[in-house]
């Protein structure tokens, strides 16, 4: 069948199957940010953006994502806001070995539109579905605790 | 492996329970979370999301949500901030990730009636009813005992009481399912409801103990009664006799923090 | 030092986290063959009949392998030095299955669909055998897990498979009967520890094609690319100049990339079929059919005077290898050799016992390597041995553990898989580890605060060592090249695999040629293009990577001045190289310039020069880890509050990278202490074999780390480094056992500690 996505701003038809996820379709097309971890929609390195919202690409069919906006990292390499989590992650070493890295840069971008003065223990409920196993999460909070109050 | 032959997304209610009556090896789908966890095969996969499912409202003193609206659109919403002292949302938001909250939808989270589900647990002790296409209105926790596999959820009625709500759960992780899990809500004319779930069966209403707690004021017994009523079992999450330990810690704790 | 002691962000920074396309998989040519693999459901039968004829049939089937049809050469998947510790105890497909998920058969199809459907079409016809499932009683079991003709160890690997034994050990110094006779106070007690999963983030992935040449390339997510090309020429039965192993970006590792898993099913359909195919395994496969953490059984003695002298340590171990014994021997030997040495007063001590196959996945490389499963056992006797002395759990440790400058016989006997090298510890800042830790955590007053009330609070401490590199084995090499424009490339088989290895080399570089860091553009790994390097394992990157590096910088500072001498015609004696200019008395000429002159106008010749490195000893970094936990009591839930770690790991090369070396190892051990439970049903099939059921620690679960690093200088090290990867994961299980019994009184020997074991050893007490 065929579905129309935006992805990144472009509108794209794109020929799927229905038993196909979203996940796939993205990589089919060359969004390599777009990571596949754990196919139960448990590790977070699939997230995209779909009309703005956070979601698992790997949870999402990608004949329900027909009509919807996708967002990936790829689309937000000029965006201040990307590159300022960006920077701010790099600063703490907090990138290791950077898989979970964009899952994790657009969950924190969408926290950032919703969340008002967080608390760390609301970053961190809000952050939960981004597995990480490299950093023990304590560096890339101090990066995201900076990213937050340099901004605020 | 997961095999959808065809994708439908139904533009009314109607229609997709047409869908679903007359096409054999056809089903409802959520978005598709979970979806993955066995493998299926699926001749036609109903969509609700245009549907006109995707609500969150007040009428007649009752919160009614649409059967497709996602767990992120309803702990957002204002009208549940708002309600039970802010527990709902809380509770909701303990479920999975944001991520996850974003896709799932309410009908599809409690339609399965999954053991593990710590939403179905609020629900019921908070007075829902469940509006079924075909099988009409019906309290939550008729609907868990009924064994109706083909219909859909049009919409969730919670009574607007004005409910003291307190959602208690057992979890070794925070990110991780319930071993346990019990929700306590009191309104003004001391009506208690009490569920426990994740026994590791789904949810069931401690009536025994309501009741009890409608003459008695001793709380610890209260919730030695509501623990006792259930039956529990083992799981991958826990045993039979842990989840028989913690059952009465969990009620008393919720029944304090509502009384509070 | 400008460049090192230096936090500068990671070279491949931004390329991570702006998802530039650079892992295995995102780099596999799109018309690869998707290569499936059907796997056992049964923990142990033999296959007496594969029909593939109706998989054969569907379109778009381009090659289906069985154990008919490859190499039938034994080798072993770990990836180690050579001769291999490892048992030979693994064919690419066997007729036997011997655990659920091995390896069946595998398929190559067009696309994943059709690969998949084609599993389905296989018919397999199993002879069902008893497996072995209780690795206390493997030993002498009538179930012989391997009996295969050709199963064969080196001489040094007491292999008795027979018996059902991978490798047994045992050593021992003084008389510990006698000692244990003359302990005033003695403790002996039973501790396990569970098959821990890796949980790396990106699964194992590979990919293969053929050259214009005719050689096998693979691209592959692995921490030993060397090892992939000599283990899979043994099993492939290719030489090894026939192939070459490229090693992208690796998302995580933590030893669960030490070996080769999907390389031979891509490269024997490549062989086959003249074709592109690549292997990206499940998460279920990642959990079944990789491998864990040996689970491992001890019994620990030891005895000590009235006053807290430590007499005697007698640990007898028993260590569950799996279905096969990756890392058998080696691992084993790392819970006593990375563990004993740090109560180095005792008079007699002895380490022993068998490693065992079992039909569960196997076992292998995990971060900790035997050292964690050991530190749990022995660092929490010691705790009940302060207690029963009634003395301060931190005391005990200060008069028994080793100091600066002291040594202990154990490094000379146990090596890893045979003997050790004699060394003095020249940088052991333990003793200021373990006096901050106890200052930061407020140790003093919480450990005698009265415990009362519902919810608990306790501390407890344990102290850990590791090493840098195997010594006298672990070899690694690095390449420096001159760029025309005065930059350098980098080349190095060591293997970036997260950790920033590729940033903290580049910096030991530009340190020794005084040159910025950016100037240094570093290259890993490739077998054809960067020299030589056993991998990322063994604590051993910074240390012995790092000091090939650093005597390829000082070789080529020598040729940059030599170059100089010659353009200048002066002896070499009268040219200095300060980074920027070669000079002499009277003259000066740029790097940039000298380069641009070496390549395009005199003397033309192109400058580079390689530096290899052994250690001759492996310096143990150190640390003292203290938790602080509240534990409820009437549901047995534990919050980690506080965990405060301070490290001696030498100078760090780059303070921030060697930080979260340690914050990403302690949340792993918090995980293994707390978190990561493995279950089977009853024929042994892995329940926990996805992220639903097996947990790792979330966000929300991690507190507070508190990590502080020691000044240290290790002598031998680069710049004063001493190895970080391994030491952060040691002291979580010990120490937050030990807070949980400080806490309510509960001692819980078997992990993980979790809400259900504590809550049932309270009722019980």
């Amino acid at each position: 069948m065929k579905i129309a996505l935006t992805i990144n701003n472009v509108k794209k038809e794109v020929e799927i199957s229905p038993s196909e996820f979203l996940l796939d379709v993205l990589r089919r097309l060359d969004y390599m940010s777009v990571k596949k971890g754990c196919d139960t929609g448990t590790c977070g390195v699939c997230t995209v953006l779909m009309d703005g919202k956070p979601v698992l690409s790997c949870s999402v069919l990608a004949a329900s994502a027909d009509g919807h906006e996708i967002t990936t990292i790829e689309g937000l390499s000029e965006d201040p806001e990307f590159k300022a989590i960006s920077n701010a992650l790099l600063e703490e070493g907090a990138d290791q070995c950077g898989f979970c890295s964009p899952g994790l840069i657009l969950n924190v971008y969408a926290m950032k539109k919703e969340l008002k003065n967080p608390s760390e223990e609301d970053m961190k409920k809000y952050l939960v579905g981004n597995l990480c196993r490299c950093t023990g999460y304590v560096p890339q909070m101090r990066a995201i605790k900076k990213y937050f109050e340099v901004k605020a | 492996m997961i095999e959808i032959k065809e994708y439908y997304r139904a533009k009314s209610v109607e229609e997709a329970y047409e869908k679903l009556m007359n096409v054999e090896g056809a089903e409802i789908i959520g978005s598709g979370a979970f979806m993955r966890l066995s493998s299926r095969k699926i001749n036609l996969a109903i969509d609700l999301q245009e549907a006109g499912l995707n609500y969150v409202k007040i009428e007649n003193n009752e919160i009614r949500i649409g059967g497709a609206t996602t767990l992120g659109e309803i702990e957002k919403n204002e009208i549940i901030k708002e309600s039970f002292n802010g527990e709902l949302v809380k509770a909701l938001q303990a479920i999975w990730s944001v991520q996850l909250r974003n896709i799932a939808t309410i009908g599809g989270t409690v339609f399965p009636r999954l053991g593990f589900s710590d939403l179905i647990t609020v629900l019921l002790a908070l007075n829902t009813d469940i509006v079924l296409y075909n099988n009409g209105r019906m309290p939550l926790e008729v609907f868990l005992e009924e064994k109706i596999r083909k219909d859909i959820i049009v919409e969730l009625i919670i009574k607007k009481e004005n409910r003291k709500l307190s959602f208690q759960y057992m979890r070794n992780s925070f990110y991780d399912f319930s071993i346990l899990n019990a929700a306590v809500s009191v309104d003004e004319n001391k009506d208690f409801r009490i569920a426990i779930g994740a026994r590791p069966g789904v949810a069931s209403l401690a009536k025994k103990a309501m009741g009890y707690l409608k003459e008695n004021d001793d709380i610890e017994e209260g919730a030695k009664i509501a623990a006792e009523e259930m039956t529990y079992g083992s799981n991958i999450k826990g045993s039979k006799e842990y989840r028989e330990m913690i059952a009465p810690v969990l009620v008393r704790r919720g029944l304090e923090e509502v009384l509070k | 030092m400008k460049e090192v002691k230096s936090s500068i962000k990671k070279v491949d920074g931004y390329g991570l986290v702006s998802g530039k396309p650079v892992y295995t998989d995102d780099l596999a040519p799109k018309n690869s063959l998707v290569v499936k693999i059907l796997r056992s459901p049964h923990a142990f039968a033999k296959i007496k009949n594969i029909d593939t004829t109706k998989a054969e049939q569907l379109d778009g089937v381009e090659c289906i392998l069985t154990y008919k049809n490859v190499p039938r050469n034994i080798f072993t998947r770990a990836g180690q030095g050579y001769p291999e510790p490892s048992p030979y105890d693994k064919y690419i497909l066997d007729e036997y299955v011997r655990y659920v998920g091995d390896e069946v058969a595998v398929v190559a199809a067009r696309d994943e669909y059709t690969a998949e459907k084609a599993l389905e079409l296989l018919e397999v016809e199993y002879e069902i055998l008893e497996p072995v499932l209780d690795f206390e009683k493997s030993k002498g079991s009538k179930s012989i897990i391997h009996p295969e003709k050709d199963y064969q160890s080196e001489s040094f690997v007491s292999s008795d498979p027979k018996n059902n034994i991978a490798a047994t050990y045992e050593m021992s110094i003084g008389d510990i009967e006698k000692e244990i006779e003359n302990s005033d106070v003695v403790v002996k007690d039973r501790f396990y520890t569970q098959a821990q999963a890796h949980v790396m983030m990106e699964p194992h992935a590979a990919y293969s094609y053929m050259d214009m040449q005719g050689r096998l390339v693979v691209v592959t997510s692995t921490q030993v690319p060397f090892h992939v090309r000599r283990i899979l020429a043994r099993a492939l039965g290719l030489p090894i100049k026939k192939i070459r192993v490229i090693k992208p970006r690796v998302g995580g590792g933590f030893g669960g990339k030490q070996a080769i898993h999907g390389e031979p099913y891509v490269a024997l359909v490549t062989l086959k079929t003249g074709k592109p195919a690549k292997v990206y395994y499940t998460r279920k496969e990642v959990f079944e059919s990789t491998y864990t953490r040996h689970p491992m059984r001890f019994d620990v003695t030891i005895g000590a005077d009235k006053d807290g002298r430590i007499k005697v340590i007698d640990v007898r171990g028993l260590s569950d290898t799996g279905a096969y014994g990756e890392h058998a021997l080696t691992t084993f030997m790392v819970a006593g050799s990375k563990v004993l040495p740090m109560y180095n007063k005792v008079k007699a001590v002895r380490f022993g016992g068998d490693v065992v196959y079992t039909n569960h996945p196997p076992a292998g490389a995990f971060r900790g390597y035997g050292a964690i499963q050991a530190n749990f056992a022995i660092e929490s006797a010691m705790d009940m041995l302060a207690y029963k002395l009634n003395m301060d759990p931190v005391k005990l440790r200060e008069i028994n553990m080793i100091r600066e400058n002291e040594t202990s016989p154990i490094f000379k006997i146990m090596g890893e898989g045979r003997e050790g090298v004699d060394m003095i510890v020249r940088s052991c800042k333990l003793d200021e580890c373990v006096e901050k830790g106890a200052k930061k955590i407020d140790w003093e007053n919480k450990f005698k605060t009265k415990k009362e009330g519902k919810k608990v609070k306790g501390v407890g401490m344990a102290i850990a060592m590791q090493g840098s590199g195997i010594a006298k084995i672990d070899m690694g090499a690095a390449t420096l090249k001159l760029n025309e424009d005065g930059s350098f490339n980098l080349l190095i088989g060591a293997t970036d695999i997260g950790t920033g290895s590729d940033t903290i080399l580049s910096q030991i570089a530009a340190e020794v040629l005084n040159v910025p860091t950016e100037n240094i553009i570093p290259y890993s790994s490739d077998t054809d293009v960067t020299p030589f390097d056993v991998g990322a394992y063994a604590s051993s990157t910074t240390y012995v990577s790092g000091n090939a590096v650093r005597k390829a910088a000082e070789k080529m500072k020598e040729e940059i001045i030599k170059a100089g001498a010659e353009y200048f015609e002066v002896p070499v004696e009268e040219v200095e190289f300060d980074g920027k200019e070669i000079k002499t008395k009277d003259n000066k000429i740029t790097l940039q310039k000298l380069a641009e002159i070496l390549y395009y106008n005199e003397n033309q010749k192109q400058l580079s020069a390689t530096g290899s490195y052994v250690g001759e000893e492996s310096p143990p970094p150190f640390m003292a880890g203290y938790a602080e936990v509240e534990v409820d009591i009437e549901t047995g839930k534990i919050d980690l509050l506080n965990y405060v770690a301070v490290v001696d790991c030498g100078t760090p090369i780059n303070p921030n990278l060697a930080k979260v070396q340690v914050e990403g190892g302690l949340a792993q051990g918090i995980g293994m202490a707390m978190y990561e439970e493995v279950k089977y049903d009853k024929n042994g099939r892995l329940l926990t074999n996805n992220l639903l059921n097996y947990k790792i620690p979330s966000r929300v679960d991690i507190k507070n780390l508190e990590v502080e690093l020691v000044d240290s200088y290790e002598p031998t090290g680069p710049f004063g480094a001493k190895s970080v990867g391994e030491i952060g994961i040691d002291t979580p299980p010990a120490a937050i056992a030990n807070a949980i019994y400080n806490a309510v009184g509960v001692r819980i020997k078997d992990l993980p500690i979790t809400p259900e074991k504590v809550l049932k050893a309270l009722k019980n007490k």
